[in-house]
């Protein structure tokens, strides 16, 4: 009898391979025979398959059936080619088209009632299949939406076998499947949230920091005493970044769709809210980073991709996490080497840390009130270490609202200029500014630039830079110091919307460098 | 004998019918030993072909060919040498066939499946 097939995609992080399904049916005794590296749970598809074919009207004929899933070499797991290995076998007994069904992707699981489940990784496997000249898909109707985002294929939706039979020239009664009517959801709007900094009061110097911080995408450590805001200033950095773009919402949106294997989540639609991510201190290094026992999954670096990672308490972190944080600062991505393969995650996320000055929490201002040992403190902060600090251009010391300022936001002052919105339009402006600067090169954002192109492709005036240097030459400031100067010198002249850095920049730039030395705070 | 009895008796006879149109020649039929039953032998040119015959009334119970379990095939393999010991028959070529007699509202419909164990 014929051979037939269609096609469905394993996913390895977030490149997917086609898969070719084959199916044969041999006169010979029932069986059902699933070969093709499959998993456990895709193994346990044989049973899906013949239960749903069955109660959908139409029973796996009483022969042999053989299914390989090609290429054998690449690893395959879970759920998702149920309805790619139905429809196949379907069509080799003849009940539907054979050519019908060889131009599509079917991607889903089945129920025992032949119903069609959503199914996690829809929008990264149809990304995938559309860069490898795909063009037609079947997917979960509940996964319409998550594969519509992709534009320029035709993607149709199905609730049960039946529907997908039907389509493929089956002669049973079925809905029709839905197809989607290619409009998405505009990116130009950002998400509102109900988080505002004019909400933070006094901390003018911090709220500064985080502007300048959102402007350059730079890294930023807050130190304080309990109470004095650092959460709440984090919390809020994601309402003054600019609006993902459709690409970078397009790369969350398909880790996002990966990571949500086992929570049965489909992801309705693009993700337009920058990420924030705020993991407890006890996470574990995995979680953090991504991986799994077989097959990796993004972790939270990758949910936390093109947007914010807060660890709140970040000397309490497990050391192994604050330095595998290292990789993915530098490279923006992570690699994850499983027995499947080779996985690489996307992981842009700008990291605010936040940290008590002690373990006490009181060392501020003369630090009388602080009750630690001597050298406690210094060994609390010490553990943030040197190569992870480097990383951090913008650290900030801050202080408790003074009675003053408290008193006036009681009686209900408006902070003038603090509302989220209009720091927003700054900050969008200031990377306007910055893009154009850098558009001949691979970086977009201050905070990317390397400091050697820093050093010799942006010049600024000596009379600008003489402060540092004397600095330097004191042996105050360091190479690596210099650099982060200079970088958020950038971001300070973007911000005021000059296109050269002059005194002003450098000055304040230093001011929110912080110290070197991780314990000098 | 019982209802059960008769259709399996039944299956078989419609089975060996079949098998006569197509120029088979049954030379054995319900051959027992204390491991169980060969339903039917017959003859296919200069093959020897040992069949098993399963009939269901109805489709209720699934196809009839989901019930040759592997133990059964197992089973069959063993007849098979144990039928050709005590008939001294060797050096012939063997053939194991199953045909499945399904009777539906009056009709009979006969599926045979060749080498299949």
């Amino acid at each position: 009898m014929a051979v037939t097939k269609t096609y469905a995609v394993s996913l390895v992080g977030l490149a997917g391979t086609i898969i070719e399904i084959e199916a044969e049916i041999s006169s010979n005794l029932p069986s059902f025979v699933l070969v093709g590296l499959p998993d456990a749970s895709l193994s346990e598809s044989r049973d899906r398959v013949r239960a749903a074919a069955q109660n959908s009207g139409l029973a796996l004929p009483g022969r042999r059936v053989t299914v390989n899933l090609s290429p054998a070499s690449v690893p395959k797991r879970g759920a998702s080619f149920d309805l790619a290995i139905a429809i196949a076998i379907l069509a080799a007994s003849g009940k539907v088209i054979s050519d019908s069904v060889a131009s599509f992707i079917h991607l889903g699981e089945l129920g025992l009632d032949g119903s069609v489940r959503a199914v996690p990784g829809v929008l990264p496997a149809v990304l995938a299949a559309k860069a490898a000249g795909w063009a037609k898909f079947i997917v979960p109707l509940e996964n319409l939406e998550e594969a519509g985002l992709v534009e320029g294929i035709k993607v149709f939706g199905a609730k049960t076998l039946a529907e997908v039979s039907r389509f493929h020239g089956a002669n049973l009664v079925a809905d029709e499947l839905a197809l989607h009517k290619g409009e998405r959801p505009s990116m130009n709007q950002v998400a509102e949230s109900d988080l505002d900094l004019s909400d933070v009061i006094g901390q003018d110097d911090a709220i500064y920091a985080l502007t300048l911080a959102a402007a350059g995408g730079h890294h930023m450590l807050m130190v304080g005493p309990p109470g004095v805001g650092k959460t709440m200033l984090a919390e809020r950095l994601p309402s003054i970044l600019p609006a993902l773009t459709f690409d970078e919402s397009l790369e969350t949106s398909a880790l996002r769709s990966i990571a949500a294997a086992g929570s049965r989540k489909p992801i309705p639609d693009l993700v337009a809210k920058r990420p924030f991510e705020a993991p407890h201190h006890t996470a574990s290094l995995t979680s953090f980073i991504g991986g799994g026992a077989s097959l990796p999954r993004p972790g939270l670096v990758s949910l936390a991709n093109h947007g914010v990672l807060f660890l709140d308490e970040a000397p309490e972190f497990q050391r192994p996490i604050l330095e595998a944080l290292r990789q993915p600062l530098e490279s923006g991505e992570v690699l994850i080497s499983r027995t499947a393969g080779l996985a690489r995650f996307p992981a842009k996320f700008q990291l605010i840390m936040a940290a008590n000055p002690c373990p006490c929490g009181k060392y501020d201002g003369n630090g009388r009130a602080c009750v630690c040992p001597a050298g406690s403190r210094h060994a609390y902060l010490a553990k943030l270490s040197g190569p992870l600090l480097d990383r951090i251009d913008v650290r900030l010391k801050l202080h408790l609202a003074n009675p003053a300022q408290v008193a006036l936001a009681r009686l209900g002052a408006q902070q003038l200029g603090r509302s989220s919105a209009e720091i927003r339009a700054r900050v969008v402006e200031a990377r306007d500014r910055a893009h154009r600067r850098l558009r001949d090169t691979p970086w977009s954002i201050n905070a990317q630039i390397p400091g050697s192109y820093l050093r010799k492709n942006l010049r600024i005036d000596s009379e600008a830079t003489a402060m540092l240097e004397k600095s330097m030459e004191r042996g105050q400031l360091s190479m690596r110091g210099y650099d982060r100067c200079l970088r958020m010198a950038w971001s300070n002249a973007d911000l005021s919307g000059r296109e050269k850095v002059n005194a002003e920049d450098v000055a304040k730039a230093a001011l929110l460098r912080g110290e070197d030395g991780a314990g000098s705070w | 004998m019982n209802l059960k009895q008769d259709v399996g008796r039944y299956g078989e006879d419609q089975a060996a019918k079949f098998l006569e149109d197509r120029g088979y020649e049954i030379i054995d039929r319900n051959w027992r030993s204390n491991l169980g039953e060969i339903d039917l032998v017959a003859k296919d040119k200069d093959r020897l072909v040992f069949v098993e015959v399963k009939t269901r009334n109805g489709s209720g119970y699934g196809h009839p060919f989901e019930a040759i379990t592997a133990n059964k095939v197992a089973r069959m393999r063993r007849l098979v040498s144990d039928w050709c010991i005590t008939k001294q028959v060797s050096g012939v070529k063997v053939r194991l066939d199953a045909i499945a007699v399904l009777i539906t509202g009056g009709r009979v419909h006969i599926e045979h499946l060749k080498e299949v164990f």
